[in-house]
This record gives structure tokens, C-alpha cells and sequence, in this order.
């Protein structure tokens, strides 16, 4: 078999990309990423069985025998070897590197028919912005087959936005934008992670990509980014879902334990004591609107004063879920 | 056997006295003698005990990682529950394996512990040529892993051991005498460095060529030279940081009007040459190694030793492959990219020249050998997964997830910390004085080669599947697979544990060493095991190369040579 035809082989056998081993391929990107990715694993595969079949092989063969001192060859070297194994793995290395190059300019060139949707990102979760139709959502919610492009950035620090099944990450970034575009093939739900280290709830900032019919996205934007629709629902379920969706889960309890902020567990008509000194007989409405709003007015004694200001985020309904989630609390 | 190749006029009293010669470790007694020495091999083996206490250290924190990763999953945002420790907990642990593992333990391993030891002997010097210089870098090294230690107990650090700003600026962990710890360790680095160049050029032994050096020394070489110019430019950006840290003056931190993603260039512009400064020592090492025990001349002498050099230039232009998804110039990407496949010519050209070595040798398989073979698994499928890092389209799927972590494990501790280990099996007999035991070698050795595939194979399907790294908790589709992980690392840490044990039995009670066991032709098989205070009694003369063993069979005809 000569190289030309192994090389085809593994080609025509790395486009056969589907392994259980692998996130599925929910992207038009993701494809070409896998057969990229196997055609090297098939190439390592290659090299690593004949780096080590020689050494075990050479290991059982001249392995020493008795124990006097037995004759070995004179060999130093050999030119012609070398120049082979230099210049074969060269012209592989060009070709991978060239192919990755092709694949990732894909990637890396948002075509013009592409959606926008803004994304930030803050310690710990990520919001969603529609710019045209100004819906905030804890959810990226697409149409399917439709190109959407992601103008990023960070309220903090570092972060990643990275969806496996898309096959796609870029770093988030305070103080600057960065894009990402992607193409979802079919309608299903796929997972976000952040990828970038960010401290304490590093490991929750994870949100979701709803890929849905376009008529079902219209209808989305239509009741404005409202999952509910129409139908009538108690505002602290509302609550209870935002307290989720929005991050507060992250740094704020609901039984009792100490996070990274006070517990929201009897929170509504307690005796609050702050940093500065000045106190309050129970917490109320307007305490925790403008806690949410401006979090470092009033700083909890016993916290740091890291929460980020949803200021902009969350509309007047949205607050009065979470109020009302946090009355029933008790 | 072992003829004498090289001529060593020894003094007429010394070679009939036989063992009553003090030596290196018993020419002078005392904790202070030990705290004033100059001896390099006394530093030398000052540096392998702190490098050794570390690795312990280093190991456990690893441990303590892995089992958390063992426990309950967690279900996303709602179901949340700890398990064994916080995510700030589990966040300060990760970090301090990093930290320790790189900084004070695979950095100095094999340079500063085996290289000043034998650095010196295998030239045929009395010492390395600045040897009160050594005394300080040791001490340096002391003291800035005495800072990295009162970090650990003032709260830890939880930035991870790349301290990425913005957030090493902003973290309320103690920063800065951790920075100021990995500070003060590069001084040593740069002293050691700077003290082997000079060493090697102006020590060598009459008739000992640049092409008569053992392979060790050319590494070494490599070695140093990445070490005192890369080196310089971490303690800058470490200085910038502690100055914004301190200051509030804006240079990484966006609020304060400066670029978080300058920091990630200045730290890996020091931080990839530095994973050369880990690895190439450790390929030093195996050429000793697989040469010595196959008793045949190195497969490519010159093409091994340029390659070093070649790594070492070539590898401090690839730092931007760390940052593909960074948000640089896509240019800088496609241009690292393409660097970074250069790069993988000169490790691939000594790859096949170590098992080409074998061919038609006489394998001497003991336990060094063992674990020169074990590297030889490991590092190869360590080298051969950074393809898929290197590539552009394919690394934005894997940056960042586990994949990386099991590539840079195959690496790091695959490669350097296997070779490292090697290497101790290989010259402790020459150090010491006393053999170790080769039975518990392989069995050591088959722990760790197991026990490490076992914890890092099945973070490459982790990876790949899309887990991230640096995660205290995960979803539960990734449980299974951390799980086999966790169980590796439980049987890697019982492979060094045994490596313990006999190392311990060995120098209360192991069988003395003679002072050629293996038969090598370098200078330091000459002196005593262990070596007298001055090394050789007058100056050593080389006349042949380091590799032109007895067993080499000239009368075959010369097909394949030169």
C-alpha cells in the first residue's frame, strides 16, 4: 500500500465523523471539525503504532540474552532514514495545518445574512440581548438554519462562551467585543458552558441554546422573550424561574446556607445590619429592588459587595416575580 | 567489561585505598557544612530533596482534585450540592497543584537537581563554574518557594497558575506573594541557566569536542539558554501585575484602561519556551538512558543534538497557540499555527532516532530502562495529540477542555516527570552509593505507567465530549469517565508511593554501588560512586566519543553509516 492510498483511506474514513465519543454535530461547522479531527486521530493512530510496534518489537528482539556482553551493531545513522522521517511528517504537518487553516476561516467569517444577538457575560451567568427588539433572556433562543452572529463581551473578567455540539468557543472579554457566529442545523436544546476560569461558580456558568421552528421563534419574540406566552402564570413561579435562570441561584440560597451573598430564605421582613454601619427593620420591597438595581448601596455585614448590577436586564414585571419568589420564602 | 576508554591519571594512594576515601557526603559533617557547601553535587542533591519534598505536595493537592471530581454530580443550576469541598476550595487546590508542579518542581527537576550534580562530572570538572552563584540560586529557589508557601497559608491563591488577568488583578486571594514567589524562582532558574552555559563552554574536559559530549550536556545547553532569555521577561509581566495589583495603575485590568489579553501574550511568551525548559532535559535523559543500556553507538548524534537547539529557537515563536480563541489577529493565529507545526519536526526526528537506537543493540532492560520506555508510550501520544491542539479549526473545539489537560499531562508528566524518575533510577547508584531495588523499580514502574494512562487517556474522551477544564462540578453525562480517572490517579500516587519505600530502603540498607553498574563511558562513571569531594583525582582526559561502547561489533560491515 503506498502512502498516496493510505492517505485517501484515512480521508474517506475520517468524513464518516459520528462517535459516541464525540458531542453530536448540531452546527454546519461541526462536521468539518470532526473530519479534521479524525483524519489526524488516523494519521496518530499510524505513527503511534509504528513508533511503539518498533520499540516493543526491538525490545523482544535484542532484548539481552544470558549474561556476557553480546556484540551490537556499528550503525551511527542514517541519512536517507532521517531525511525520510523528516520530510514525510513535514508534508503532513503542511497539509493539516492548511486544511485546519480553510476550515477555520469558515468558522472565523460571519456571512452577511447572519442575525445578531448580543451576549454578556458576568460572574456568574450569561445574558442574552435582541437588539431589535430590545428582549433580554437568560436563554439564547434561534431559529433553526438560521446564521446568528454573537457580539460578546464581559462585565468583569475573562469568560468563554462555548457550545460543544456547535463546535465553537471564543472568549469573552471586558472592555472589548468579540464575535462568534453559528449555523444550527435542527431544532433541539444544546448546553453553554463558560471555558475561560472565573472564579467561585466557574463551573455553573452554564446557560442553553434553544433552537426552535422559526414560527415558534417569532412567536417568542412576539410575547417578548416570554416562554409562557399568553397564559397567565403566578408572578413567584416567575420568580422561582428567573431566580434560576438569571444567575441568583449562583451566590444566593433559598435554605438557609451561606453563599457567596446572603441567603434569600426569610429574607422579606428581616432585621438587615450593613457594612457601614446603618441597619434596617425589614427588609422590603424598595430594599430589594434597589438591591438587585444597585447592589453596593447597601452591602450585607459579613459580604464583600461583588454582585454585578442587573440595572437594564430584568424590566419591572421581572422584578416583581423575583420579589414576590422571595416573600414566599420563609 | 567496562574498559577504560577514557584515560583518568588517578593518583597511585587513592585507586589502593579502595573505600576508605572520604567522599563527597561524608568530606565534611554538619547541618552548617551543608548550608555553606559550594559543592554542586551537594546542592544537587539539596535541590532533588526540595524538588522531591514538592513533588509530594504537588501529588497530594492532585489527589485532593481528583477526588473531589469523584463525587456526586451536580444538576446544573437547581440541583446544586457540595460534595467534598467549595468551588473557592476546589478552585485554590487546582491552582496550587499548578503552581507547585510547574514552579517548583518540573522546572528545576532535572536542571537544577540532576544537572548540577552531573553537569560538572560528565565535563570533567571540579565544579561548575561560578559554584558560590549555585549556592545563591539555591537559596533563591528556598526563598521564593518559601513565598509560594506563606501564599498557601494566607488564603491560597485561586487564579490558577497562569494568573490570567483580569482576574489574578482583581481576586481577593493572596496574588501577589504568590507572584512574587514564581518572581523570585525565576532568578534561580536564570542563575542556574546562566552558570551551565558558562560551565559547559569554558569547563570541558582536554578532548572533550562539542561532538564528544554526552547528549545530557547538549540539553543541558538548550536548556540554559531558554532559561536566561525567556525567564527575564515572566518576572516583567509578574512585576506589571503585582504593580497594577498594588498601584491601580492600568495595564492588563479593562477598568483601569488596560489589555487583559497583553498579559496572555507577555505569559506565554515566557510560559511555551518554558515547557521546553521542562521537556528538553528530560529527552537528555532518555538518550543517556536507551544508549547506555542498549550498548550501541545513538542513532543520529548530531540530528538529536541540533534538535534540541532547533526547539529551543523555534519554540519561542509559538506562544500564540495558546491563544486561538483569545480574540488575536487571525493572521497571529495562522501564523503561530503554522510555527507550531515546525516545531513538531525536531521532536518527531528524535523520537525515531531513540527507537532506531535499539535496533541491534543489547537491551539492558532494567528499571531505568523501564521507565525510558514508559516515557517513549507516553510522550509520544502526548506529542502526537498536540496536532490536534496546533490546528487551528479543531483546537477551537478543544481549547480550554480537558483534552488540553490530558495533552500537557502526557507531556509534562509523561514525558519530564517519567524521564525525571528514570534518571534517578539510571545515577542513584552514583549519588548515593547504593543500588536500588530492581524488582520494586519495574513494579513501581508499572503502577505509574498504568495508573497514568488510566487518569489522563480518559481525559482526552472527556475533552473531546466538551468537559472544561477547571470545573468544580459537572453535568452528569461526564461522571463516568472522571470517575476511571480518579481510580488512575489513586494507582499512579501508589507507583510513587512504592518509588518511595525503596528509595528509603536503599540508602538504610540497599546493596553498595560499584562505580560503573551500567558500564557508561561518560566522565562520571569514572569517580567513585559516590563521587570524592573533587570530583576526579587530577584532570580527566577524553579520547572517543561517549557512546563507543565494547560490544560494538566494528568488524560488521559499515551499511547504514555515514
Amino acid at each position: 500500500m503506498n502512502l498516496g492510498s493510505a492517505l485517501g483511506y484515512m480521508m474517506a474514513q475520517a468524513a464518516n465523523t459520528t462517535s459516541w465519543w464525540k458531542p453530536i454535530q448540531a452546527s454546519a461547522h461541526a462536521g468539518a471539525v470532526d473530519t479534521l479531527f479524525n483524519f489526524i486521530m488516523y494519521l496518530c493512530f499510524f505513527f503511534f503504532v509504528l513508533i511503539v510496534g518498533a520499540m516493543v518489537y526491538f525490545i523482544v528482539k535484542y532484548r539481552r540474552k544470558g549474561n556476557g556482553p553480546e556484540r551490537t551493531s556499528p550503525i551511527k545513522g542514517n541519512h536517507t532514514l532521517e531525511i525520510v522521517w523528516s520530510v514525510i511528517p513535514g508534508i503532513l504537518l503542511v497539509l493539516i495545518f492548511a486544511w485546519g487553516f480553510k476550515d477555520w476561516l469558515a468558522i472565523a467569517v460571519v456571512p452577511a445574512n447572519a442575525m445578531e444577538v448580543r451576549v454578556s457575560g458576568q460572574k456568574w451567568n450569561w445574558t442574552f440581548t435582541y437588539p431589535k427588539e430590545g428582549i433580554v433572556s437568560a436563554d439564547l433562543v434561534v431559529p433553526a438554519g438560521q446564521p446568528v452572529k454573537l457580539v460578546m463581551t464581559s462585565k468583569d473578567v475573562l469568560h468563554s462562551f462555548y457550545i460543544p455540539d456547535f463546535r465553537i468557543k471564543r472568549d469573552v472579554v471586558p472592555g472589548k467585543y468579540s464575535v462568534l457566529w453559528f449555523e444550527p442545523s435542527e431544532e433541539a436544546t444544546h448546553q453553554i458552558y463558560c471555558t475561560e476560569y472565573c472564579g467561585t461558580e466557574h463551573s455553573n456558568m452554564l446557560s442553553k441554546v434553544k433552537v426552535v421552528s422559526s414560527a415558534k421563534y417569532e412567536e417568542w419574540l412576539a410575547n417578548g422573550g416570554d416562554e409562557d406566552g399568553g397564559t397567565p402564570v403566578p408572578l413567584a413561579d416567575k420568580g422561582k424561574k428567573l431566580y434560576e435562570q438569571r444567575g441568583c441561584v449562583a451566590c444566593h440560597s433559598i435554605d438557609g446556607t451561606n453563599k457567596v451573598g446572603p441567603t434569600w430564605k426569610g429574607l422579606y421582613g428581616s432585621a438587615r445590619k450593613f457594612t457601614d454601619g446603618t441597619s434596617l427593620a425589614a427588609a422590603d420591597e424598595n430594599y430589594i429592588r434597589e438591591s438587585i438595581l444597585v447592589p453596593n448601596a447597601k452591602i450585607v455585614a459579613g459580604y464583600a459587595g461583588v454582585m454585578p448590577s442587573y440595572q437594564g436586564q430584568l424590566n419591572d414585571k421581572q422584578l416583581e416575580s423575583i420579589i414576590e419568589y422571595i416573600k414566599t420564602l420563609k | 567489561m567496562e574498559s577504560n576508554h577514557n584515560n583518568v591519571p588517578q593518583s597511585a594512594h587513592a585507586a589502593s585505598a579502595g573505600g576508605a576515601e572520604p567522599n563527597y557526603i561524608n568530606a565534611h559533617k554538619g547541618i552548617w557544612s551543608w548550608m555553606t557547601t559550594v559543592d554542586h553535587k551537594r546542592l544537587g542533591l539539596m535541590y532533588l530533596v526540595g524538588v522531591l519534598t514538592f513533588f509530594g505536595l504537588g501529588g497530594i493537592f492532585a489527589l485532593l482534585v481528583r477526588t473531589q471530581l469523584l463525587g456526586p454530580i451536580f444538576g446544573g443550576a437547581s440541583g446544586k450540592q457540595e460534595w467534598l469541598f467549595s468551588g473557592d476550595t476546589y478552585n485554590k487546590l487546582f491552582t496550587l497543584h499548578g503552581a507547585v508542579m510547574v514552579f517548583l518542581v518540573i522546572i528545576p527537576s532535572i536542571p537544577a537537581s540532576l544537572g548540577n550534580f552531573f553537569l560538572p562530572l560528565m565535563l570533567g570538572a571540579k565544579d561548575v563554574a561560578f559554584p558560590k552563584l549555585n549556592l545563591m540560586s539555591f537559596y533563591v529557589y528556598v526563598l521564593g518557594g518559601i513565598f509560594l508557601l506563606f501564599s498557601i497559608f494566607t488564603g491560597a491563591v485561586d487564579t490558577g497558575w497562569t494568573f490570567y488577568t483580569p482576574y489574578s488583578s482583581t481576586t481577593s486571594t493572596s496574588v501577589v506573594s504568590a507572584v512574587m514567589g514564581v518572581f523570585i524562582l525565576g532568578f534561580s532558574s536564570i542563575l542556574t541557566g546562566v552558570n551551565f552555559i558558562v560551565t559547559i563552554h569554558k569547563m570541558r574536559a582536554p578532548g572533550l569536542t562539542w561532538v564528544r559530549l554526552p547528549l545530557f550536556v547538549w540539553a543541558q545547553y538548550a536548556t540554559s539558554l531558554i532559561q536566561v532569555l525567556a525567564t527575564p521577561v515572566l518576572a516583567i509581566t509578574l512585576m506589571l501585575l503585582a504593580i497594577e495589583r498594588t498601584m491601580g495603575i492600568g495595564i492588563f485590568d479593562a477598568k483601569l484602561g488596560g489589555d487583559p489579553v497583553l498579559f496572555q501574550h507577555f505569559f506565554w511568551f515566557y510560559s511555551h519556551p518554558a515547557v521546553y525548559i521542562m521537556i528538553l532535559p528530560a529527552f537528555g535523559v532518555i538518550s543517556e538512558i536507551i544508549t547506555i543500556n542498549s550498548r550501541k553507538q545513538i542513532f543520529g548524534y548530531k540530528a538529536i543534538a541540533m534538535s534540541s537547539v532547533a526547539i529551543a529557537v523555534i519554540g519561542f515563536l509559538v506562544w500564540g497557540h495558546h491563544m486561538f480563541t483569545s480574540g488575536q489577529s487571525e493572521l497571529a493565529s495562522a501564523v503561530f499555527s503554522f510555527l507550531t507545526f515546525a516545531v513538531a519536526i525536531p521532536t518527531a526526528i528524535k523520537t525515531f532516532s531513540w527507537v532506531a537506537t535499539m535496533y541491534g543493540g543489547s537491551l539492558r532492560m532494567n528499571s531505568a530502562m523501564w521507565y525510558a520506555q514508559a516515557f517513549l508510550f507516553l510522550f509520544t501520544i502526548g506529542g502526537l495529540t498536540g496536532l490536534f491542539l496546533g490546528t487551528l479549526s479543531v483546537d477551537i473545539h478543544l481549547h480550554d477542555t480537558y483534552f488540553v489537560v490530558a495533552h500537557f499531562h502526557y507531556v509534562m508528566m509523561g514525558g519530564t516527570m517519567t524521564a525525571f524518575v528514570g534518571a534517578l533510577h539510571h545515577w542513584w547508584p552514583k549519588m548515593t552509593g547504593r543500588m536500588l531495588n530492581e524488582f520494586w523499580g519495574k513494579v513501581s514502574c508499572f503502577f505509574v505507567f498504568v495508573g497514568f494512562n488510566v487518569t489522563f487517556f480518559s481525559q482526552f474522551l472527556l475533552g473531546t465530549k466538551g468537559m472544561p477544564r477547571r470545573y468544580a462540578n459537572y453535568l452528569p453525562e461526564f461522571q463516568t469517565w472522571h470517575q476511571i480517572s480518579t481510580i488512575g490517579s489513586y494507582l499512579l500516587g501508589l507507583g510513587f508511593f512504592i518509588t518511595l519505600i525503596y528509595m528509603i530502603q536503599s540508602l538504610i540498607n540497599g546493596e553498595k554501588a560499584p562505580k560503573n553498574p551500567w558500564g557508561g563511558l561518560s566522565l562520571e562513571w569514572e569517580t567513585d560512586s559516590p563521587p570524592i569531594e573533587h570530583n576526579f583525582h587530577g584532570q580527566p582526559v577524553v579520547n572517543n566519543g561517549p557512546y563507543e561502547f565494547p560490544e560494538i561489533d566494528h568488524s560488521k560491515s559499515n551499511r547504514g553509516g555515514h
